[in-house]
């Protein structure tokens, strides 16, 4: 089992995001050169699962944020943490808004 | 036996369940269902409660500094501290305090100043190495992790799985095969720093624990210096099943917690919810579910309680800590399930805390040692000698 988020990139719009099936799950959002914005989760808060939490992502990040890939999952916070450290790992740093998560979790060497 | 409460105890167990219900309960109903921490600052500002109550460092012996509860009071306590949504594993958030690898208080006193006084001092942090992929019910025969002796030091080579908290560990307890011996006297344990070369984290494992995940770990050819040995050389099994003996007690009464809250979430809610133009606790069907819950409850408590006070007067307690461990995860599990049936629809969703408490409680049916291991442990008490 592949332990990266390697799905094809999808449009991150509101139209695209408005077709998703209200899921929990996890998420990568990515400007247009596929440089990730930020890797979230969808959980039980959200009232519409993936669609709220990609809807406070397109708040949050702007028009530079434009793609995204998801993987639905009930264990959506062991996932988000497992992303975040392999985002760590590949990039030896977190997204510049998450780098707080950086002190939580914990340290993968996958390869 | 007399499972009355001293004076002292019902204080205790009085005072934790006003802490679980006034500190930890409304904290939780911010949190997501699966969280498994608080706030950084929620965390800090709870521990402070808890050492000004004397209560932190639960587990840490007295002469290092814990507040020297014996078994039963800790484990009364357990059963109190885990009544809450992440209580089963996740009791009131730590806030409490660990006690570290426990096998760490057998270590020389230089190992204790590197590893057990930095831990009980919240500055490093532990993992136990035990489990492989090749088993984990029969550790003294299913360890392939070899160590071989080369001048001063050991070279470690294989790996591990369900390892709970190896990536943010900073040294790791790992038994390892020195010996031609393929049972428990050829095993050694080695206390290893994670930054070692050779030591890796390579992926985390899923489980039923939504927050919480288990690691998979490989050790390339890891060199450790002879002085990190804990215990005997090939004498490191004793120290594995010393831990997995003492440990079940505590991780018995933790899963009752969970089985009275549900019990009392199931009783408000048969009494309130009405079908058939009548409540559900008129239903005969309800009715029956909520007594063998309470059976259910009752007897898991006395076996935890009785295992307890065994240890406590010092005599073997083996056989009721294995029957604490089986009777209590078994219990708790089908009152869980009893209590989503109870609810209907609601059950099943994040909107309460069963679904969470039946997804836990089946992995507490197979960690410490699966309710299989404990039967045969119980049995060869109970049918004397030891079976091969």
């Amino acid at each position: 089992m592949g332990i990266r988020l390697d799905k094809s990139w999808e449009t991150l719009d509101a139209e695209t995001i408005a077709s998703l099936p209200a899921q929990l799950g996890v998420y990568q959002v990515a400007d247009e050169d596929e440089n990730v914005l930020s890797v979230g989760y969808a959980g039980a808060r959200h009232l519409f699962g993936i669609r709220s939490a990609l809807d406070d992502e397109l708040q949050f990040l702007g028009k530079k944020a434009t793609k995204f890939r998801y993987e639905f999952t009930s264990n959506y916070r062991s996932r988000w943490d497992e992303l975040l450290m392999l985002h760590l790992c590949d990039h030896g740093q977190l997204p510049d808004h998450q780098r707080d998560e950086e002190r939580r979790i914990g340290r993968l060497s996958p390869d | 036996m007399d499972f009355s409460l001293t004076d002292e105890q019902q204080l205790i167990v009085e005072t934790t369940r006003r802490f679980v219900q006034s500190e930890i309960v409304p904290l939780e109903d911010h949190l997501d269902p699966d969280a498994g921490a608080l706030d950084p600052q929620d965390h800090d500002r709870l521990v402070g409660k808890t050492k000004s109550m004397g209560f932190y460092g639960l587990d840490i012996p007295e002469e290092y500094g814990g507040p020297g509860l014996d078994t039963t009071t800790r484990a009364l306590m357990a059963i109190e501290m885990s009544q809450h949504r992440a209580g089963l594993y996740n009791p009131c958030y730590g806030v409490f305090g660990g006690a570290g690898l426990a096998q760490l208080y057998e270590a020389t006193d230089a190992q204790k100043e590197r590893w057990l006084y930095p831990t009980l001092r919240g500055e490093k942090k532990g993992c136990f190495a035990l489990t492989e992929p090749s088993g984990g019910s029969d550790p003294a025969r299913a360890i392939q992790t070899r160590g071989l002796k080369d001048g001063a030091e050991w070279v470690l080579s294989g790996s591990k799985l369900y390892i709970s908290g190896a990536d943010k560990a900073d040294y790791a307890l790992i038994f390892a095969r020195t010996s031609d011996d393929p049972g428990r006297n050829g095993v050694t344990a080695f206390i290893v720093d994670t930054d070692t070369p050779g030591f890796h984290v390579r992926r985390v494992v899923h489980t039923l624990r939504a927050t919480h995940y288990a690691t998979e770990l490989q050790f390339d050819e890891m060199r450790v210096p002879e002085e990190n040995i804990l215990g005997e050389v090939n004498g490191g099994f004793a120290i594995a099943n010393d831990r997995l003996s003492r440990q079940r007690i505590p991780y018995a009464a933790g899963c009752i917690g969970p089985a009275i809250q549900a019990q009392e979430m199931a009783i408000d809610w048969a009494k309130s919810r009405e079908t058939f133009g009548s409540p559900l606790a008129e239903k005969q069907a309800i009715q029956w579910m909520i007594v063998d819950n309470e059976i259910d409850i009752r007897h898991a408590r006395y076996c935890v309680l009785e295992a307890a006070q065994k240890a406590d007067s010092g005599d073997r307690f083996r056989t009721e800590a294995a029957m604490a461990k089986l009777v209590a995860t078994e219990a708790s599990s089908r009152v869980v399930d009893r209590c989503i049936q109870i609810h209907g629809g609601v059950g099943v969703t994040k909107d309460l805390p069963l679904e969470r408490w039946y997804r836990e409680l089946r992995i507490r049916r197979v960690g410490e040692g699966p309710s299989e291991v404990q039967r045969l442990i119980m049995a060869r008490d109970i049918l004397g000698g030891s079976f091969k």
